[in-house]
């Protein structure tokens, strides 16, 4: 352990360089010669092209090519894939409908890419974008998930009778049938989960070059994992090889998901760049980025929790349609599966659960990942019914969820997962006390007498981080390993380079990855530099999400410098002509224990790039990579309380308090960790609060800027109040689990737990908006009155 | 085009502009200034926050031609001498950031605070004073904290200036 070891507040490495406007993004990247893409979008939610006229557009001033979706297909570029194969319960194959980078048939959702213009300046080639004519035949469209079910319903796909993607379950429905059947109580809900636009606020770009010398192709591009990018750019939509396709994410404004998916845009540049022969840059409008930045979320759910006389949990029936969107995203398939239900057992022992989820296309944006995937669903379902039900039994939800708590470990649940550590009831202790729980009454009563409507609710949440190991997810229908490698290069001044293959996005991984470095060799952090996001110079990488880049990806520096570590002994031992085993690294100096005797870190480094005099038979340098696959996922929990006041003339919910205590096992950089939950807690809160996707009937998005979707400001949300818990992850050789997306996990319920609290109502949907709240309050008064 | 001229950074620079040319494409793509950032179109997320003639303005919906004469100050005009802002540095400290996209708005935001409303802030002051600018990563937590922390030690400086 150093000053700058892992537990140390170290300050961030990165901040400098954005503090001073130095930080380098995708748009602010430049070539010689470089154009601009502007694209033409469907304006029509579901419409057949009739034909695209693009002649008044190629008169247009500044303008090179224009480039529509007949010639993309005929240069062999690929259809779009999804990465994630999942099975109906009969056995079939998901039913994938054919999606193209550039339509040019049938267009399924407002926003999406029919034509791409290339112009010498931005403005030049929007221009030309809205010169360029598409004449549609409109087509009904289909908006909400329930009614792209029904008979009669417009049908998007040939590929999927009815719109129906997968049909999909999981647990035994007959153990939960016989459970339900003696069940002394049952609690039972629609519980919808609203859709949302992830919203970094750096917009997506690309910017494509393509050497014809060399026949090659770079590509900057804003992206949490550039090597899956160049994978599926290579070996799905045939843009080219790998060896010739390098694929650069500089800084990165924000991801949050939305930046793991390839997109239509990428695939586009990178093609027009070598048509239109020259560089080609784009860069995402807010507007774009509502239409076209995959959504998240999007489910209607039904939920029936069974339990005996005693208020133990018998049994969790589940039925969840999920709206897919108008084509199937890189990981869609796998964010209502087995991302959603396979955390459905939650904190809690519950003998058997049945979960049934049908996927299914609609006349919208495609969904997929945003942080949490299928976790925050998964756990607001839970942590609604769990409330819900200890208010119709009549005990206190702190003592209903305890009552059913599980406190041994490993534990295997019903679907699928095995908890490996966890320690629920020090969670809820720390957080009941860090909010005064037992003071509540008192406070409401205050609050009363202003004629304030006060509540409090519970969230006990736990998820999934670092999905693993690579064999069981290939097993579930992965496409991809979920393994993470890293590179240790020791330089001969003794300075070092990290080489990683996860992407850091504001996650800080240049400071909480050179403090790992500093913990292991004593070195100070500013020797220790981490490079990642060009696969130029990193060999392969995962990339960075589902909270994956501590435990997975920090676990594969520590693989790499065990074996630094092991050489730099050697060196060492034969300079000092001591026993390998006799060696010991601290504060930067390998020593013979219980000697004076000692090398500083540069000393060995120097040695083993000068040559001159190392062990017999060993190799010059030092330089070592590894790939980590976990044994497991990683099980990050906590309990989650949020305290909320209510105007009842106005409806505005005010969150007077809020307590998140954590256990995300060993932490490297507790400033770091506050942040990323700080920032989850209020993704979370602008979900409960503030946060909702609307389309008209037609399929218009009608909050497609900032003026109409809500995002969380400074004076919606308050300060927190942070606790931590560890247990430590068997799974890892850090004992880390993931912090990343447990704030926008754990937090919707426990907002809304507090508004039905004080509203003193079982049901309503997110988000808790005045105008919402103030419409059940009068519909309560009204209710009242009528009894 | 029009020819516009003003100062930048304390720098006198002129250039041809399309009378369209937002102020915002003018600093990133004829100055080469990409620390002012764009991520709305709507004037709502304050990234493209800049300071013209000693007042916040949003760049991205500010023609250059309407800055023509006057002295636009950018994030990377702020730290003197090599020397980090009070606000810069706090941002720093505090972790008031993580992606950075939205950090030159909001520094420039804060500087843009004290000067208008003086050191001494609360946080219910400062929460409401950031309604133009969004941060997505961060909660706001650090932020306001970081603003807080710069504007003690401001009035500190400032007290032990007189």
């Amino acid at each position: 352990m150093t000053a700058e070891g892992i537990g140390a507040r170290v300050l961030r490495k990165e901040d400098k360089r954005f503090i001073t406007g130095n930080g380098r993004y995708t748009d602010d990247m430049t070539m010689p010669r470089m154009g601009y893409a502007a694209f033409v979008r469907s304006t029509y939610a579901h419409a057949r092209i009739k034909s695209i006229n693009t002649d008044d557009a190629m008169k247009m001033p500044g303008v090179d090519a224009v480039l529509n979706g007949h010639q993309l297909v005929a240069d062999g570029i690929g259809n779009i894939i999804c990465g994630w194969m999942v099975h109906s319960k009969d056995g079939s194959p998901m039913n994938m409908g054919a999606y193209r980078a550039l339509e040019s048939e049938i267009v399924r959702y407002v926003g999406q890419a029919i034509a791409i213009v290339i112009a010498d300046t931005q403005q030049q080639a929007r221009d030309a974008a809205e010169a360029v004519v598409v004449d549609y035949e409109e087509l009904t469209a289909v908006v909400d998930s329930l009614d792209a079910l029904k008979d009669g319903a417009p049908q998007l796909h040939p590929e999927a009778a009815g719109n129906l993607i997968y049909d999909w379950e999981i647990g035994e429905e007959a153990e939960v049938d016989a459970a339900f059947a003696k069940a002394a109580h049952i609690t039972k809900m629609d519980i919808d989960n609203n859709r949302l636009v992830p919203n970094p606020m750096e917009p997506r770009a690309a910017l494509a070059h393509f050497d014809p010398s060399e026949e090659h192709y770079t590509l900057y591009t804003t992206s949490q994992n550039p090597h899956v990018a160049r994978l599926v750019l290579s070996a799905f939509y045939n843009v080219a090889p790998e060896n010739k396709l390098r694929v650069i994410a500089p800084d990165v404004g924000g991801g949050f998901g939305s930046k793991i998916f390839i997109y239509p845009e990428e695939i586009a540049c990178l093609w027009a760049s070598k048509r239109a022969g020259r560089p080609v840059k784009w860069t995402s409008d807010r507007t774009e980025a509502f239409l076209t930045d995959a959504h998240g979320r999007d489910h209607h759910s039904q939920a029936e929790l069974a339990l005996d006389e005693n208020n133990k949990i018998l049994g969790f029936r589940v039925k969840t349609v999920a709206n897919i969107g108008a084509y199937m995203s890189l990981f869609s398939s796998s964010v209502p599966t087995y991302l959603y239900a396979t955390l459905l057992s939650g904190q809690y022992n519950i003998p058997c659960i049945h979960a049934n989820v049908k996927a299914v296309y609609t006349n919208t944006t495609p969904v997929d990942a945003y942080r949490g995937a299928g976790r925050p669903e998964a756990s607001y379902l839970v942590e609604r019914v769990m409330e819900t039900a200890a208010r119709e039994v009549g005990m206190s939800p702190a003592d209903f969820r305890r009552n059913n708590f599980i406190r041994e470990f490993p534990h295997q649940t019903p679907v699928i997962m095995a908890y490996d550590a966890g320690d629920f009831d020090t969670s809820l202790d720390l957080a009941m006390n860090a909010i005064d729980y037992n003071g509540f009454a008192q406070r409401r009563a205050q609050s009363e007498a202003k004629g304030m409507l006060r509540g409090i609710g519970i969230s006990c949440y736990i998820e999934a981080c670092g999905i693993a190991p690579s064999q069981a997810v290939g097993s579930l229908g992965a496409g991809v390993g979920l393994w993470e490698s890293a590179e240790v290069r020791v330089n001969a001044v003794g300075t070092i380079e990290v080489l990683t293959g996860s992407h850091s996005h504001g996650q800080g991984h240049e400071t909480t990855f050179a403090q790992l470095v500093s913990d292991r060799l004593g070195l100070p952090t500013e020797s220790i530099s981490i490079v990642h996001g060009d696969t130029d110079k990193v060999q392969m990488g995962m990339g960075t999400y589902g909270s994956r880049s501590g435990a997975v990806g920090m676990s594969a520096i520590a693989k790499a410098l065990d074996k630094v570590e092991v050489k730099a002994k050697k060196i060492a031992a034969h300079l000092m002509e001591a026993s390998e085993g006799d060696i010991e690294i601290e504060n930067g100096e390998l020593k013979v224990a219980g000697t004076d005797k000692k090398l500083a870190f540069a000393e060995v480094a120097l040695s083993a790039y000068t040559g001159h005099n190392l062990p017999e038979g060993m190799e010059p340098g030092l330089k070592e990579g590894a790939f980590y696959d976990p044994t497991n996922f990683t099980f990050p929990a906590g309990c989650y309380i949020c305290e909320v006041e209510v105007d009842p003339d106005t409806g505005v919910v005010t969150i007077v308090d809020f307590v998140a205590a954590d256990d995300f096992g060993n932490i490297i950089n507790p400033m770091i960790v506050e942040g990323q939950v700080h920032g989850g807690l209020v993704q979370g809160i602008g979900q409960a609060m503030l946060e909702n996707t609307q389309y008209d009937e037609d399929g218009q998005l009608l909050t497609a800027s900032y003026m109409d979707y809500t995002m969380p400001r400074a004076d919606d949300v308050p300060s927190f109040k942070l606790e931590t818990s560890v247990t430590e992850c068997p799974g890892n050789p850090l004992g880390m689990k993931g912090c990343g997306e447990a704030g926008a996990i754990g937090s919707p319920p426990a907002v809304i737990n507090a508004v039905t609290d004080a509203l003193g109502i079982r049901d309503m949907s997110m988000p808790a908006s005045p105008n919402r709240v103030w419409q059940l309050i009068q519909d309560k008064g009204m209710k009242e009155a009528a009894e | 085009m029009t020819t516009v001229s003003m100062t930048v950074n304390g720098k006198n620079i002129s250039g041809e502009v399309e009378d369209r040319t937002l102020l915002s494409t003018f600093l990133r793509e004829n100055q080469g200034l990409t620390g002012t950032h764009v991520g709305c179109d709507t004037s709502q997320c304050g990234a493209c926050l800049v300071h013209m003639d000693g007042k916040a303005i949003k760049s991205c919906s500010t023609l250059a031609v309407q800055a023509s004469g006057s002295a636009v100050t950018t994030i990377e005009g702020v730290s003197q001498d090599g020397q980090l802002h009070i606000m810069q540095k706090a941002f720093k400290e505090n972790h008031g950031l993580q992606c950075g996209f939205c950090t030159p708005g909001m520094i420039m935001s804060a500087i843009d605070m004290i000067n208008r409303l003086g050191t001494d802030l609360d946080e219910k002051t400062i929460r409401h004073e950031l309604e133009g600018n969004i941060c997505r990563c961060t909660g706001y937590h650090n932020i306001v904290k970081a603003i807080k922390a710069a504007a003690d030690e401001m009035a500190e400086v400032l007290e032990a200036a007189e």
